[in-house]
């Protein structure tokens, strides 16, 4: 086996998993607060690419400097949905749950393919046209930028959640919903608020990953479907457990790529997800089995 | 005989008679009508007696439905045999997910993702192994042969579909009255209670799971052999796996005659709106209309429309049945 090869492939995995652990940490946090799985998740990511491009397309403006605006109307769109929903339901069953995300993703996935039709696009943006040279490694600056602009989000959503009095909330609602009632919070807010923060992650990760990854409407469950992956790996509600997982699962899969088939990188990822529940069902970082 | 069982018994002969007098565009709708009330009645066991929803069941489909064709297009195997080995790889492939899902007391949302990610993987391998045709599937040649499970008259599907069905809505209501069914209701509604009083819940959750995924994977032929081709990402798709489950749930999940309901509302609005609606950029719409009811369903009717119609029913005559379990 060539090591350059071997190395290509770990240094282009975990530059994408920067894009995999902003997804994963957006469907955690609204997990870990209000023990509600986003279903709609992906198809979520899906509009944050769709609004990039149409930025892009309409005005000119590249989605590594229009992604905020992505973000703004995901965050939008993830307190309507918390606040006309899920907040109806937000103490019935988890199936229940699941069954009005899943129709959320429908719509959501659908209005997509009525807005925008069933073929693949792409955002062109200068920055992926040009690489890099690390030794015998190359980056690609598109990526390199992305990984870089995914890790500062990340980065400042851990410091918000533990350092302002809004982050210390919503901590205070995820850890007893009750306990903080009783302080005074108003957790229905902080709820809506932390659905739109974890919407806004995914949106925010959407438009930065249109300038590398072609995209569909039909593309929303896989990509909600490899966030429930990273999160059940690293460990369902762990904001940590969510980022090392995205790293990690993108290494697995971008290795997975290269020692087998590219078409069966997926399967990479559910092998060790099997793995996990099999032995570690809690996921890496996961404190309990819910 | 009771009430109740002289209508089961006219409505049974009106739909074995009803072929005589549709056309054939609406012998098909009804065709569809069958089989989405037998996919849904086998899903309604884990998933609405049980309370263990699979989001993944289109992988059960897709298993018995490539299992049968390859069967017959390479050794020779009349589907007619086929369907059963197709329906114990199933069953083998579900008791494998339940496995894995149950173990530790694991619940509600791991057993969902799990599904869903059997059912993708299944996707995929069928999609990359060109044994079973890659990409591209498998197209069966239509030979007319009633021995291939093939028919020139569309009215015997129609009479292959509606027994399927009566099959298991039967089946159901059969193991509703007995302990399997009464512990699978009591799991739904109290896992540990259950497990307080000595009731194995693993065992009964992986049960329900096998018998379901059997039933699926057996309907998986009547897919394979109706439709004549098999796209993987049509027969393992999220698509169908939300067809397979919206018509139970919307029907009544849990109760034996919710999936047929709720098969004779959306199986007929669904062919309108594929008639209608899938021209062109409107392709989405009927989807969006499913999510708009699955959303209607969960916030006012979580129950479904059958227990729905019991309770008007019930409100206005007097002699109310017992009201089934929500999921």
């Amino acid at each position: 086996m060539d090591l350059t090869l071997v190395g290509q492939g770990l240094l282009s995995g975990l530059l994408f998993g920067g894009v995999y652990s902003l997804m994963a940490v957006g469907l955690t946090l609204i997990f870990g607060v209000m023990r509600v799985v986003n279903f709609a998740h992906g198809d979520m990511m899906v509009w944050g690419m769709y609004l990039a491009w149409m930025l892009a397309t309409r005005a000119g403006i590249d989605p590594y400097v229009g992604f905020p605006v992505c973000a703004a109307v995901l965050f939008t769109l993830g307190w309507a949905v918390q606040r006309g929903l899920v907040h109806r339901i937000v103490d019935a069953p988890h199936e229940m749950q699941i069954l009005l995300m899943l129709g959320v993703a429908l719509v959501l996935e659908n209005a997509a393919l009525v807005a925008f039709g069933p073929d693949p696009q792409r955002v062109r943006s200068p920055l992926t046209a040009s690489t890099l040279w690390l030794g015998p490694l190359f980056v690609d600056v598109g990526r390199l930028v992305t990984f870089g602009v995914a890790l500062a989000l990340t980065g400042a959503l851990w410091v918000f959640l533990g350092h302002t009095d809004l982050g210390r909330r919503i901590r205070a609602a995820s850890d007893n919903p009750y306990g903080a009632l009783v302080i005074g919070t108003d957790v229905g807010r902080v709820y809506a608020i932390a659905f739109g923060i974890g919407a806004a992650c995914v949106g925010a990760a959407g438009a930065l990953v249109s300038p590398i990854l072609p995209f569909q409407p039909a593309g929303g469950l896989s990509l909600s479907v490899a966030s429930f992956n990273i999160v059940i790996i690293g460990g369902m509600g762990s904001l940590l457990g969510a980022f090392v997982g995205g790293l990690l699962v993108s290494v697995a899969e971008s290795l997975g790529a290269v020692f087998l088939a590219p078409s069966m990188k997926e399967l990479v990822s559910f092998s060790l997800l099997i793995v996990i529940l099999l032995l570690r069902p809690a996921g890496l970082f996961g404190r309990r089995a819910a | 005989m009771t009430v109740p069982r002289v209508a089961a018994l006219v409505v049974v002969l009106a739909l074995a008679a009803l072929p005589a007098v549709l056309s054939s565009y609406a012998v098909t709708v009804f065709i569809f009508i069958f089989f989405y009330a037998y996919l849904g009645q086998a899903w309604n066991l884990v998933g609405g007696y049980a309370g263990q929803l699979s989001a993944g069941h289109a992988a059960f489909v897709g298993l018995g439905a490539y299992t049968a064709a390859m069967l017959s297009m390479t050794l020779g195997l009349t589907p007619w045999v086929g369907m059963f080995v197709g329906g114990a790889l199933a069953a083998a492939l579900g008791a494998l997910i339940a496995y894995l899902g149950f173990r530790f007391g694991l619940r509600g949302f791991y057993f969902v993702l799990l599904t869903v990610a059997f059912a993708e993987i299944g996707r995929i391998v069928a999609l990359n192994t060109d044994a079973v045709g890659g990409a591209l599937g498998l197209y069966i040649t239509f030979t007319g042969n009633p021995r291939q499970f093939q028919f020139q008259d569309n009215r015997a599907y129609y009479y292959v579909a509606l027994v399927m069905m009566l099959a298991a809505t039967a089946l159901v209501a059969a193991l509703e009255r007995r302990r399997f069914g009464e512990y699978l209701k009591a799991i739904r509604e109290d896992e540990n209670a259950c497990e307080a009083l000595g009731v194995d819940t693993f065992r009964y959750k992986l049960l329900a799971m096998v018998l379901s995924s059997f039933l699926t994977g057996v309907g998986g032929t009547f897919y394979a052999y109706y439709l004549f081709s098999l796209q993987p990402n049509a027969v393992f798709g999220i698509p169908l796996s939300v067809e397979i489950m919206i018509r139970p749930i919307v029907g009544g999940a849990g109760t034996a005659l919710g999936p047929v309901l709720g098969s004779f509302i959306l199986s007929p609005l669904g062919e309108l709106s594929r008639v209608y609606l899938s021209q062109g950029a409107w392709s989405g719409l009927h989807l969006i209309v499913y999510g708009v009811l699955l959303i209607v369903v969960v916030l006012f009717f979580p129950q479904g429309a059958y227990p729905t119609l019991l309770k008007l029913g019930g409100s206005m005559s007097r002699s109310s049945p017992k009201p089934p379990h929500r999921i």
